[in-house]
């Protein structure tokens, strides 16, 4: 009787979870504008979809700036990475929370204070503020997806081979960087699927012309329910359930099995 | 190795795009121009906010933060209790399960509740067939509290999760061996130990509940206001940049102060990472 309820109490939050996601992927083969009757499947949203020069231009977008936002983020975090983790108390424990820092503000705060500070300098809201806010909400994940790759190092490794001979960027080269490289790729995918699913930064940081996906869906969704955001939502949730799930089976064993931005600001904070 | 100098581009980076930015908007709320195009240093933006029309929007949104705060708790410490009792290869599935809707962009979840709950939407169309009234609640607060919950439950269950799969087995049964019954266990045993766990949770949802500006935006409507509908009027659309940086000071501060408060029920179990 008790596990009956339990079971069906369960039962019923997953219902709770699911029927929204299940909700619009099922209404994105509807053949019909309404989002009451089923009409029969079919796939014309889908391609409306990649005939809709606004999505496919904020597609766009969005690729090259989570691909450049990452790439940045992950090599000067990594570098950053390695220093600090050479730093002294004081100085770490200045850079960590300021590395903290994006990572517990609210984005709404971090994005409009982005705006302020780009026009401030007289930057055109566009696709440069758009990336370099990217990279700014990137960097924080790469550095703590490497900093536990460099604290199960073995610290005679670097030692031994500059008593090998190695000039020390050889030794960091061909010693160190093979053995971060996997909290270094985790922290790539972070990025790249952190900035692939940003709203409220992007919003803020971007200016006329310059639209991501998220921000096409919240300006359609304004106007109303339309199955193509169905479509897009359907994919768009399929790459980053990919992507994440990579990341899951990466970090898994690990102390953080962070997905999106909240689990990883979760794992942060408890 | 030791060189500390690969970190001051990412310093440098840090300063001027978190820092700074912080700063100017801390710069801003205590400034004004006056109509000579003069900038003066004034409290005037957090006078504007003291009015009684912000005050209730203050009000409104950490009242619907923490009713939806207690909704989550409510609805999310049994499935976190639920979770932690089953078996070990079991559990990872069904945790993993409970992520993956998360996992949606929340945008993208949030908008498939308008369509759930739109006027001729899945809701009133199934409540149509079985012949009962319809539910007209999109565009009302209990849409709103709604979206909340649904996107912060796992914030809630997770911290709890975590802690209560930690609770040594043997306290337990040594309470059930002293005579307990299971309620007094719980009440006596499991609760307490679990309070870290809760802690984090209530935090973890009243913060984005608090902040938000896009479920309230699209389950309540356009003219729906919270603090975070007010902060992203004042910058999108009125372009009061400094009153729109004292709100921003105001919300920051709210967030801090709760944060400190619930860090001190939460002293002795740090550092425990999720799953």
């Amino acid at each position: 009787m008790k596990k009956t309820v339990k079971k069906l109490y369960l039962f019923l939050i997953y219902l709770f979870l699911y029927a929204p996601v299940f909700t619009l992927i099922i209404f994105s083969f509807n053949n019909s504008k309404s989002r009451a009757h089923w009409d029969g499947f079919t796939l014309r949203w889908y391609g409306e979809l990649f005939q809709d020069r606004q999505i496919i231009s904020s597609l766009s977008y969005t690729l090259t700036v989570a691909l450049l936002a990452s790439l940045m983020a992950t090599i000067v975090g990594t570098a950053a990475a390695v220093g600090i983790f050479n730093m002294n108390r004081l100085a770490k424990s200045f850079v960590m929370n300021l590395t903290y820092l994006p990572v517990l503000n609210p984005d709404i705060v971090t994005g409009i204070s982005l705006m302020i500070l780009f026009i401030f300098m007289n930057l055109k809201l566009g696709f440069v503020t758009l990336l370099l806010a990217h990279i700014t909400f990137n960097l924080p994940y790469v550095i703590l997806s490497v900093l536990p790759k460099l604290k199960q190092l073995n610290k005679h490794l670097y030692e031994a081979a500059l008593d090998l001979g190695a000039v020390p960027l050889h030794a960091f080269r061909k010693v160190i960087l093979p053995e971060i490289m996997p909290g270094v790729i985790t922290g790539f995918l972070l990025a790249f699927t952190l900035s692939l699913d940003d709203f409220i930064i992007s919003f803020f940081t971007t200016g006329s012309g310059v639209s991501t996906l998220s921000i096409t869906v919240y300006s359609m969704a304004r106007r109303g329910v339309n199955p193509k955001i169905n479509a897009l939502s359907t994919l768009m949730f399929i790459v980053v359930l990919v992507l994440l799930l990579i990341i899951n089976k990466r970090s898994s064993g690990g102390e953080d099995s962070s997905g999106a931005k909240e689990t990883a600001k979760l794992s942060n904070l408890i | 190795m030791k060189k500390g100098w690969i970190s001051y581009p990412y310093i440098f980076w840090m300063i001027l795009f978190t820092l700074v930015p912080l700063i100017l908007v801390l710069y801003y709320s205590l400034t004004a121009t006056d109509p000579s195009g003069v900038t003066v240093f004034t409290a005037e933006n957090f006078r504007t906010f003291m009015q009684p029309i912000y005050m209730k929007v203050l009000m409104r949104s950490v009242i619907l933060a923490l009713a939806s705060t207690l909704i989550c708790l409510l609805l999310g410490y049994p499935v976190a209790m639920i979770l932690s009792g089953r078996d070990l290869s079991h559990r990872n599935l069904m945790v993993l399960l409970f992520i993956i809707p998360m996992w949606m962009n929340f945008l993208l979840r949030t908008y498939a509740w308008m369509t759930i709950l739109d006027r001729k939407g899945v809701i009133n169309s199934l409540l149509g067939m079985a012949g009962l009234p319809q539910l007209n609640i999109l565009y009302t607060d209990a849409a709103v509290i709604l979206g909340m919950v649904y996107n912060f439950l796992p914030f809630m269950v997770l911290p709890i999760f975590s802690v209560l799969s930690k609770i040594d087995r043997s306290v337990v049964e040594a309470a059930e061996d002293l005579g307990s019954d299971s309620f007094t266990v719980f009440r006596r045993i499991i609760f307490p130990l679990s309070l870290p766990g809760v802690v984090s949770g209530i935090t973890m949802v009243f913060m984005p509940a608090v902040t938000t500006f896009i479920i309230s935006k699209l389950l309540g409507g356009s003219q729906y206001m919270l603090i975070g509908n007010l902060i992203e009027d004042q910058f999108t659309r009125v372009y009061d940049w400094n009153f729109g940086s004292a709100v921003s000071i105001v919300m920051m501060l709210l967030i801090l102060v709760s944060m400190g408060v619930m860090s001190r029920y939460d002293k002795e179990e740090m550092g425990g990472g999720l799953l």
